[in-house]
């Protein structure tokens, strides 16, 4: 088993937001999140990740057999989980080279291992740069920064590829894409995808889910997951919306 | 005034031993700066100008000085060791305010006419030259420090460059505190550029016993019709070390002057810069960084004057205060009548890194003419906690991650630096000193 969600109770400022998630997601699966506006998708996102503000309340999250939740940010990250962030933060100052090598050494630290040679990591950073198709242009840059919509996201595809992580968050990748950056985004992360890794998919909409098929597809609702599916419920998704699968959920509550 | 009349005493009581240590040009102002002292006196919170830092409460304490001159014989090479990556310059020291060159420096073959040497033996060899610049821009005209430098400094350096005379390598002068006891220098420092020639010049300011350390530094810098000068200001105390400087530049038509004032390490300190624009064409890249820990204190004064039109002045200080320290940036622009076509940018930004570091920051702008490019802005916060969080993620530990973003904020002035070696040497500085490993040195045994 990859992830193990067991009753996560998880908020901020002392607000519960997630109201009880159970999940499991297995190796090599692919698992979308969606929901409406407020639903808690980044709250979920950000607790799994370690987020400083948010706060867990009850509940168990076990990540490739060890206790997720009492793991440091970077230590969730050096176990293997990795976020590509709805908004990717810009580091004046910090070039990505820089950034890179500290991130992959850092993680090389904690195996145990000596830090990469520096003519390694060049060669790692050619090869997973031109996976995503990113300029070398912009391993001298900080990073992020002055980077367009899709390079941000495409440079978070960078970094996952960088990194191989064996779970990998996508939070709201689609948001500011075009189709055509966005078919890059979800190819890299096709071709990332092996029988060993797992991905979670967090969208409002479907269609990033055209691209990177899902294996099962969760909506989430008022900090519950109300409805566990296969792919086809994104479709109905899509054409129906989420009122139907809420009035489901509360009439069942009745 | 109590502070003020032991100074008078003791100036009164030692003049000749003052003057004996001296010669020239630096003993003919005394008189001049004793009535310019005995009127104004010290510095201190009351006047705006020294809001942040109370100047006068420093000299309160019953200081040594040396003015009998006695050999404090500071071992240059073992007192020196800590100087992290060579650079590769023409090294010159100062043992409190005894000047002395390195044995390289001491036989290299400077260009034509180039002097470089202790300024009380300048006053007496070259007094035709010294004699025309000495104090003739230190303005002893108000509170100050430049009236009590005047009437007590017995020596310091001197560099002068002929018209037209280019020095390639760069020259360091290195400040050595070092005393039984604690101790008061006056040191100063003249600095004359002929027409169109270039000169860069480090100052480094160290502390290596653990005494307390009181220090006023007077440097005048002249700067001729096209020249250019790179001028670097870097000290490296300890906790104990109260220093007050006061830099006072003019610059000739189309002059090119970089600047920058590193505090790494020390206790309280009171920077200020006097700059005039005295020709056209003239440039000036003024900047700074501090980082502070502890209850250390940076307080950095500019003065940046546009007499005359087509000048541009560009102005960036950063300060990292953590702990308890404090900071304070106060930088006036004065853009006077006609000085037209005047560009001038300047920038104070800041971040504390706890709740109880203080910032306090004062930009200032004056503008008497209608067709200036004119900014200045100034911000206080902390380091951005979503980058943080973002390289957290990426497996950066949290510690690390500050690391680069301190790093990184700093790194902006750095790079500003255009003396690629002490661009490289100030990036490995700062990065040491925000990993705590500069207390590792000889001479900063007291901040541990």
């Amino acid at each position: 088993m990859m992830l193990k969600i067991e009753n996560l109770k998880a908020g901020i400022n002392g607000k519960e937001i997630l109201k009880g998630i159970n999940m499991e997601v297995g190796a090599g699966e692919v698992h979308a999140i969606m929901g409406p506006n407020g639903s808690g998708k980044s709250t979920m996102s950000n607790v799994l990740v370690g987020h400083p503000a948010y706060e867990v309340y009850d509940g168990k999250v076990t990540f490739k057999g060890k206790n997720l939740l009492e793991m440091s940010a970077e230590d969730r990250s050096h176990e293997g989980l990795f976020m590509s962030f709805q908004y990717p933060v810009e580091i004046p100052g910090v070039s990505m080279t820089n950034f890179m090598r500290t991130a992959i050494n850092e993680k090389r630290k904690y195996q145990g291992l000596q830090p990469l040679p520096p003519t390694e990591f060049l060669k790692l950073i050619k090869e997973k740069r031109e996976f995503v198709k990113l300029d070398s242009k912009f391993m001298n840059r900080s990073v992020n920064e002055g980077f367009s919509g899709g390079e941000k996201k495409r440079n978070e595809i960078f970094q996952m590829a960088m990194l191989e992580p064996s779970l990998s968050i996508l939070d709201e990748t689609d948001s500011g894409l075009d189709i055509d950056a966005l078919r890059i985004v979800a190819d890299g992360v096709n071709r990332l995808k092996t029988p060993e890794t797992s991905v979670i998919v967090i969208t409002h909409y479907q269609r990033l889910l055209d691209y990177i098929k899902p294996d099962v597809v969760h909506v989430l609702y008022q900090g519950r997951i109300i409805k566990t599916a296969g792919p086809e419920l994104a479709l109905e998704l899509e054409e129906r919306g989420y009122d139907w699968v809420i009035k489901e959920y509360e009439d069942s509550l009745k | 005034m109590s502070a003020e009349k032991n100074y008078i005493d003791i100036f009164s009581q030692n003049r000749a031993l003052i003057d004996k240590g001296s010669a020239g040009a630096m003993n003919a102002l005394r008189d001049k700066a004793l009535e310019c002292f005995t009127r104004y006196g010290l510095p201190h919170k009351g006047l705006e100008e020294y809001l942040h830092t109370d100047v006068r409460s420093w000299f309160e304490p019953d200081w040594g000085m040396n003015l009998s001159r006695v050999d404090m014989h500071v071992d240059q090479a073992q007192a020196f060791k800590c100087n992290v990556p060579n650079l590769s310059t023409l090294l010159y020291f100062l043992s409190n305010d005894v000047f002395a060159a390195s044995d390289t420096a001491a036989n290299v073959q400077l260009p034509q006419g180039v002097i470089v040497c202790s300024l009380s033996e300048a006053a007496a060899r070259y007094p035709e030259i010294v004699d025309a610049y000495y104090g003739r821009l230190a303005d002893m005209e108000r509170p100050g420090v430049a009236a009590l430098n005047t009437m007590f400094a017995q020596d310091g350096m001197f560099v002068y460059v002929p018209d037209g005379v280019v020095v390639e390598k760069a020259l360091q002068l290195v400040t050595l505190l070092q005393s039984p006891v604690d101790l008061l220098t006056n040191r100063r420092i003249l600095v004359v550029l002929g027409r169109r020639s270039q000169l860069t010049l480090l100052l480094c300011d160290h502390a290596l016993a653990a005494n307390k350390y009181l220090t006023t530094q007077v440097v005048e810098v002249f700067a001729g019709d096209g020249s250019n000068l790179k001028l670097y200001d870097l000290e490296e105390t300890h906790n104990a070390n109260l220093r007050v400087s006061d830099y006072y530049i003019s610059q000739e038509a189309d002059s090119t002057i970089e600047t920058d004032f590193v505090t790494l390490h020390n206790g309280s300190t009171r920077n200020s810069v006097y700059q005039t624009f005295k020709g056209q064409g003239s440039t000036l890249s003024l900047n700074g960084i501090a980082i502070t820990d502890k209850e250390q204190h940076v307080d950095n004064m500019t003065f940046v004057d546009h007499r005359v039109s087509d000048c541009t002045s560009s102005e960036l200080f950063k300060y990292v205060l953590d702990d308890s320290s404090t900071g304070a940036f106060a930088g006036k622009v004065l853009v006077r009548h006609g000085a037209q076509h005047t560009e001038s940018q300047q920038t104070n930004r800041n971040i504390c890194l706890t709740r109880e570091a203080r910032m306090f920051t004062q930009p200032q702008l004056e503008i008497y003419a209608d067709d200036v490019k004119c900014s200045h802005g100034a911000t206080v916060g902390q380091l951005d906690e979503k980058a943080m969080f973002y390289m957290q993620q990426r497996g950066i530990p949290m510690e690390e991650a500050r690391m680069m973003l301190m790093q990184a904020f700093v790194g902006e002035v750095i790079g500003k630096v255009t003396l690629e070696p002490l661009r490289d040497r100030l990036n490995r500085l700062v990065e040491k000193r925000f990993r705590g490993e500069l207390s590792q040195c000889e001479g900063c045994r007291a901040c541990r």
